[in-house]
């Protein structure tokens, strides 16, 4: 592993010392986030799925009755019934902070305006599919939000594994060799400074032998 | 910008039901026009969520994947009457991405996907 490029200093050493000291802290801390952040996506990402299935079997049964209606009353009178939007949804969004992150959150404040059609002039299986898919359009946006929640949770999580393993593999171990290296090269310093006093008092001595 | 709407992108015979509900309807068949749709909704900022059926959605999934890491608009595939499981795959392709391995997915198929 690679040493950083810094000068051998007494003052250096310290430094790195504090720094050592951040990393470690920083990067236990990021750990334990990370493992509760995975905890709660798993709590998302399964709610998602368990929606999902119920979603995709409910909407196809209702996608079902609907096509049945269009294909009884016609193409183009389907499309003349719906042409004019009638009805309008509304919903509320706000922001959910999730782990520090800001995930949405929806709330449908209501439903304005009537059925687009007159109730005679339909086929029964149009009632049907359009009370169907009132009841699920509120599923529908918990499934997108739980559903944004988790790729934002996906990728925040991905995020931080990086940062972590970057600091475990990386950061601290450099950090780590760095200070072992000023502490051999300053201990070599004060061997050799001792060493050079040694033999320039056996010089002073012998001179004054003589 | 208000972002309130709902809005569906998809093939006329099965996204016109969504009028009925309120959501506002865009007809796509090919993901090149569902694209240049998206784009303006997005542009537009007045939907919070997009549904875009499975099918085009399963087309278009560099284009979904920009548009992930944002919080709005919340863009979701929407199921149509054949599956062909993109929905899922993408919440697959979460676990995966979060966890490293799929441990949602591979129960049922352990006898498969042991390899992996």
């Amino acid at each position: 592993m690679a040493r950083l490029n810094v000068n051998p200093t007494r003052m250096e050493l310290r430094r790195l010392k504090t720094r050592l000291k951040t990393a470690v802290r920083g990067h236990k801390l990021l750990k334990d986030k990370s493992d509760e952040m995975i905890r709660q996506f798993m709590s998302f990402v399964k709610q998602n799925k368990a929606l999902r299935e119920e979603i995709e079997d409910d909407l196809r049964e209702a996608l079902k009755y609907f096509m049945l209606a269009s294909s009884v009353m016609g193409e183009e009178n389907t499309e003349q019934i719906f042409a004019v939007p009638s009805r309008k949804l509304n919903v509320e969004t706000s922001i959910k902070n999730v782990m520090g992150i800001d995930v949405p959150m929806l709330k449908i404040t209501g439903i304005e305006g009537d059925l687009p059609y007159a109730l005679c002039s339909v086929p029964a299986d149009m009632d049907v599919a359009v009370s169907k898919l009132t009841a699920l359009s509120e599923k529908l946006l918990l499934l997108a939000e739980v559903e944004k929640t988790c790729n934002m949770l996906a990728l925040e999580i991905e995020k931080n594994r990086r940062r972590v393993n970057a600091l475990e593999y990386i950061m601290i171990p450099q950090l780590n060799e760095t200070i072992k290296y000023i502490m051999m090269k300053l201990d070599e310093n004060e061997r050799a400074t001792i060493i050079r006093l040694m033999k320039v008092k056996t010089m002073l001595e012998k001179n004054d032998d003589a | 910008m208000s972002l309130n709407k709902v809005a569906v992108i998809g093939e006329k015979q099965i996204v016109t039901a969504f009028r009925a509900v309120g959501f506002t309807v865009f007809f796509a068949d090919a993901p090149s026009s569902a694209t240049d749709i998206l784009r303006e909704l997005v542009k537009s900022g007045e939907y919070a969520v997009i549904f875009i059926t499975e099918d085009i959605a399963a087309q278009m999934h560099d284009t979904l994947e920009i548009l992930k890491s944002r919080s709005y608009p919340i863009i979701v595939p929407l199921p149509s009457l054949e599956k062909n499981g993109y929905g899922m795959e993408c919440i697959k392709k979460d676990v995966e991405k979060a966890v490293g391995v799929d441990i949602l997915f591979n129960k049922d198929e352990s006898s498969n996907g042991g390899g992996k």
